[in-house]
């Protein structure tokens, strides 16, 4: 046991190796496109000159990771918050089901972008309207996986439980059908953290004055297209680092019984 | 005790109405080892279902201890035929379910479960998870579990149904071991005539569709029983020749597929 996981570490620990070769391939070739091929850092900012923005913008990086990440928490806690107990109830319950699907099924594919008007109507210029955006793009996935999760709960685990005295509603939902969703759930959460940080970027270049997304737009106004890819990239690492983190821990979580239930690898 | 009395099911669908059971009354005595056999479809599966509180039946009722049955509770414990335990709960935490939902203190559910996973010989697999053990293992766990919640009658639905020959026959053998010490009333549904003699006080033998008690045979020998001896064969044959009967006038007018497996093994 012991050594057949080691033997995976290593295995792991040598492709790594070929993944930053290619990584490190990336960076000359773009280096020396933007040095010799396009020679304008206004339609290609090189490698050395990203960094150099990175340096010069880490005080303001640091406020605006704080602040985007905050509309991104806002969005994503309002999403898990109103999706998971409206995908459990209709998931279990036939006429709940039926009274919301017509709502959802129009609402839903109106992208969240498209709610910014009424965003900054209904609650102006602020963190919250912000949040509400990615709360939009949240809330559908997280919504239609837990709900999926539990139309797909077997039949012989509820009756199983059923004959062992697990006969409320509330119990069987407890016991049964939400532990055997939880990889669902998993998976929309995952899916709707993608769908979130995109919205975290829209909302902000309209009507913020802060964040990652606003400062792309505000140095693209300022031709600072070294600093835009200097932010480009950081949305980039944030986005990958809360998926990891997320992966992380419900695998470790799940790997007790399940292998492999976030999808992807 | 338990009694059936004039149960009948009907099941309607969109195709049309199926008559699965006419007519059953049955009484069952108290502890008594009941195997039910007869040709598949004929209802076996529908009329366990009815006695767990799991199906309502067109006509008819179900006494236990002159109380009517009338939904699932944790005195009528059942093994399903397919695999039923919770695959996010180690092993010790399916057996201990019935127990948790009643609120038994942790240690004291532990302490029960143990019992009875010693007593199917799990003892050293408490803490795995069900993906790790082998089939048999996993219907041996899912009797310590309905055990566990110590119900007056146990259903089971071909528990047998999908593990090797050698397993069965060790598994009737501890089967027989466990109703011994436990003394519950079993009722028992099997395709094998070897199993139903091994196994049983009385064999219920039911008509091809729709269901009706054909006949019951009273086994009347000591445990163990030898499957080879001549009292054995001279009952076997009387099961067989019924069997034949019923196979072959359940085949009027379709295809014939009875499932029963004639032979011994
Ligand atoms: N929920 C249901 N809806 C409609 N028909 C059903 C339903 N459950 C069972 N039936 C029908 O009732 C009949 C009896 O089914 P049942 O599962 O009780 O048979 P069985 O004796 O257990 O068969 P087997 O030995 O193959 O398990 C079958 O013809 C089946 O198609
Ligand atoms: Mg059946």
């Amino acid at each position: 046991m012991a050594a057949g996981a080691g033997s995976v570490k290593a295995v792991r620990r040598r492709r790594y190796g070929v993944e930053i070769a290619s990584l490190f391939v990336l960076v000359v070739i773009w280096q020396l496109a933007a040095d010799n091929l396009v020679g304008n850092a206004f339609i290609l900012p090189s490698f050395t000159e990203v960094m150099a923005s990175f340096y010069t913008l880490q005080g303001d990086m640091l406020h605006d990771i704080q602040i985007s990440l905050m509309h991104f928490g806002i969005g994503m806690a309002a999403g898990i918050g109103v999706g998971v107990p409206f995908g459990v109830a209709m998931g279990w319950f036939r006429t709940i089901d039926r009274i919301f699907d017509p709502i959802i099924e129009i609402v839903r594919p109106i992208p969240p972008i498209a709610w910014i008007p009424f965003a900054i109507i209904w609650i102006g210029l602020t963190h919250t309207s912000a949040g509400f955006i990615v709360f939009i793009g949240a809330v559908f996935p997280i919504l239609i996986n837990t709900h999926a999760g539990f139309k797909n709960v077997s039949k012989v685990l509820i009756e199983t439980a059923m004959v062992l005295g697990c006969t409320k509603n509330y119990d069987l939902i407890r016991k049964v059908a939400l532990p055997s969703a939880v990889p669902d759930i998993a998976t929309g959460i995952r899916i709707a953290m993608g769908v979130a940080w995109m919205c975290v970027v829209a909302a902000e270049m309209f009507g913020m004055t802060s964040g990652l997304g606003y400062n792309i737009w505000h140095w693209k106004d300022l031709h600072r297209m070294d600093h835009v890819m200097a932010y480009m990239i950081l949305l980039g690492f944030i986005s990958l680092s809360i998926d990891r983190a997320f992966r992380c821990l419900v695998e470790r979580r799940l790997s007790g019984w399940r292998k492999g239930i976030v999808a992807g690898s | 005790m338990l009694t059936v009395s004039n149960i009948s099911r009907v099941f309607e669908s969109e195709t049309g109405e199926v008559e699965a059971l006419r007519n059953i009354n049955l009484a069952v005595r108290d502890k008594e080892f009941l195997c039910f056999i007869g040709p598949s479809g004929c209802g076996k599966t529908t009329l366990l279902r009815i006695i767990a509180g799991l199906d309502q039946p067109t006509s008819g009722e179900v006494l236990l201890d002159s109380k009517k049955i009338t939904s699932p509770d944790s005195e009528r414990g059942m093994v399903f035929q397919e695999y039923s335990l919770f695959p996010w709960r180690r092993i010790i935490d399916n057996v201990s379910f019935g127990m948790e939902l009643k609120g038994v203190p942790k240690h004291e559910r532990y302490e029960t479960a143990r019992k009875f996973l010693k007593m199917v010989g799990l003892d050293a697999f408490e803490r795995s998870y069900p993906y790790e053990l082998s089939g048999g293992m996993r219907q041996r766990a899912a009797i310590a579990r309905a055990l566990a919640n110590d119900p007056k009658v146990l259903l089971m639905d071909e528990p047998f149904g999908s593990v090797d020959a050698q397993t069965r026959n060790i598994l009737q053998g501890e089967l027989l071991r466990i109703w011994n010490e436990t003394r519950k009333t079993v009722l028992f549904i099997t395709h094998s005539i070897d199993e139903a003699m091994y196994l049983a006080d009385r064999v219920v033998v039911l008509s091809a569709r729709p269901g009706q008690i054909r006949e019951i045979i009273e086994i009347g020998l000591d445990r163990p029983r030898v499957r080879t001896s001549v009292e054995v064969n001279v009952i076997r044959e009387r099961l067989l020749g019924l069997l034949m009967e019923e196979r072959t006038r359940g085949c009027g007018e379709t295809v014939c597929w009875t499932g029963l497996e004639l032979g011994s093994d």
